[in-house]
């Protein structure tokens, strides 16, 4: 561990506003890079589900 | 040599089943090499002895360039598959590889102004590396823009093939003509990016957070991929039952 | 062949003069551009004359551009680019034609333009010849280049500003280069490094270009 207190560890050495936004906007990118696919796999399958049970229907 | 492994790399129903079976290690490996990477960048790693703890950006800001970089070497590479051996999935993959590479880019952008301004002062300096950023930024546009004009879906591919190729060919003579620009302008500065000897503790994270970044690009692309490769072959029958199924199992 | 080549130039040339608006609009484009700056930033001679190497460059490589965007859409309407498609002559060899015969006319007049506005920015007379030589290597390189993204988009209906998103980042290396032979000419260094990188570049997009142009122009026509 390169710091002594969970306190510094948050401070970064003064640097901490840099440190945090950078990781935090980068993780927030990454996980919408995930999301994005995964809600349009979900709405692709859930209108396909809708269209077979119109098909069903007629 | 045997080919028939790229002949079947043509066939979207043998992407599909293969892709499926990679996709659960590719995340998992992802999720595991970034989370580790992460957690030794930023609390085991010692400090850098002149930027002090902003350095730390380092372990985002390296791994999402070099992934920037070789994604629009990839989309390339998938242009020239799809051009010569008309593959179809190189098409898939060109424009689902895309938007992922525009990400990167943009998050090697960002992270690289935060730490410009602990380091230089300023948010925005015209450095070499973050201008020629900036730049592939542009080139990711102009791809994913010509793809989204085009109504054909197939001539779509085509075009950004083509200006993949131009742009891989023009990457190189950007990237010189911009560094040789920067060195007249402003003389020999401190580069963040570039450290004489970086020692072990530093820069195995780094290697570790890269491969976590390229896992997770692979995965994001596959998956992707595979929802793009169903919507294509909606016709086709295997996909119907894919679908059949799939949708038996949420509903 | 060459005859092809040849007799492509004259039609080409034909087709341009009979149509001079099209070839004095970007000129006229051109001559705007550099006249907003003084408006812009002041008539302040010191630094419109530091600023003039860019200023310069950024509009020709803005007139080129916007020359561009008709460059194939009267053919593409009125099928001669089908039949260039399927015609038994190389499609490179022939867009080559009509971009050289193109840049000819606008390009060219371009670089007779420029000197004239460099001196109402205040560019010395010993900077022209680094002026003219610089345009006349970059221009050619922009107009093949930009003929690529007009290949692409030559199909599309509001082609004109996705043309500039696709190309003007390629143009970047140009504009660096021409505006560094003149920001060297202007301190009085030697501008001769600048100009040999432009010619290798120009010799690059003559012989690599044409067949991306030839390839994007299959695709839009094939669509």
């Amino acid at each position: 561990m390169n710091f002594s207190s969970f306190a510094d560890f948050v401070a970064m050495g003064n640097h901490g506003v840099y440190v945090w936004t950078s990781y935090g906007i980068s993780l927030a990118v990454l996980i919408l890079n995930v999301a994005l696919p995964i809600l349009a796999r979900r709405r692709y399958l859930q209108d396909e589900a809708r269209r077979l049970r119109r098909e069903e229907l007629k | 040599m045997n080919w028939t492994w790229f002949h079947k790399l043509g066939s979207p129903k043998w992407f599909y089943e293969i892709s499926g079976r990679w996709l659960p290690w590719l995340a998992w490996a992802a999720a595991i090499l970034v989370s580790v990477g992460v957690v030794w960048g930023l609390a085991f790693a010692p400090e850098d002895y002149q930027q002090g703890n902003s350095f730390r950006i380092i372990y985002i800001h390296v791994p999402a360039a070099f992934l920037a970089q070789s994604v629009y070497v990839m989309l390339a590479v998938a242009g020239v598959v799809g051009l010569v051996w008309k593959m179809k999935l190189a098409d898939v993959a060109l424009q689902q590889a895309a938007p992922i590479g525009a990400w990167m880019t943009f998050i090697a952008l960002l992270t690289g102004a935060v730490w410009g301004k602990p380091t230089w002062g300023a948010w925005w300096v015209w450095d070499a590396r973050l201008t020629s950023m900036l730049i592939l930024l542009f080139l990711y546009f102009g791809v994913i823009a010509l793809g989204q004009a085009i109504s054909n879906r197939d001539s779509a591919a085509k075009a950004c093939a083509v200006l993949a190729i131009v742009g891989v060919v023009n990457i190189p003579i950007i990237k010189y003509s911009v560094e040789w620009w920067n060195t007249l302008h402003q003389p020999a500065t401190f580069k963040v990016t570039e450290k004489p000897a970086m020692p072990m503790e530093m820069w195995l994270p780094l290697l570790v957070m890269v491969l976590g970044f390229y896992c997770f690009f692979a995965a994001v692309l596959l998956m992707r991929m595979r929802l793009d490769v169903l919507r294509r072959e909606s016709r086709a029958s295997w996909v119907k039952s894919e679908i059949k199924s799939l949708v038996g199992k949420s509903a | 062949m060459s005859s092809v080549f040849t007799l492509l130039l004259k039609r080409e040339t034909r087709l341009l003069f009979r149509r001079p608006a099209e070839l004095a609009n970007p000129l006229v484009f051109f001559a705007i551009v550099i006249a907003l700056f003084p408006l812009a930033v002041g008539p302040e001679s010191q630094l419109l004359q530091t600023i003039s190497p860019g200023l310069v460059w950024v509009a020709a490589l803005l007139a080129v551009l916007l020359s561009l965007d008709g460059l194939f859409r009267s053919d593409f309407e009125d099928g001669s680019l089908e039949q260039w498609v399927v015609s038994p002559h190389p499609l490179a060899l022939l867009v080559l034609a009509k971009v050289l015969a193109h840049w000819a006319f606008s390009g060219l007049a371009l670089v007779l333009l420029a000197p004239l506005l460099g001196l109402m920015l205040g560019l010395p007379l010993g900077a022209m010849p680094v002026l003219l030589l610089s345009l006349l290597l970059g221009t050619p390189i922009l107009s093949l280049l930009g003929a690529v993204g007009a290949a692409l988009t030559v199909g599309l209906k509001r082609g004109g500003l996705l043309l500039a998103l696709l190309i003007l980042p390629l143009y970047i290396p140009v504009l660096i280069l021409g505006s560094g032979a003149l920001q060297a000419a202007l301190q009085g260094l030697p501008a001769i490094g600048h100009l040999l990188w432009l010619a290798s570049l120009t010799a690059l997009a003559v012989t690599l270009t044409p067949f991306a142009i030839a390839a994007g122009l299959k695709i839009s026509v094939g669509e």
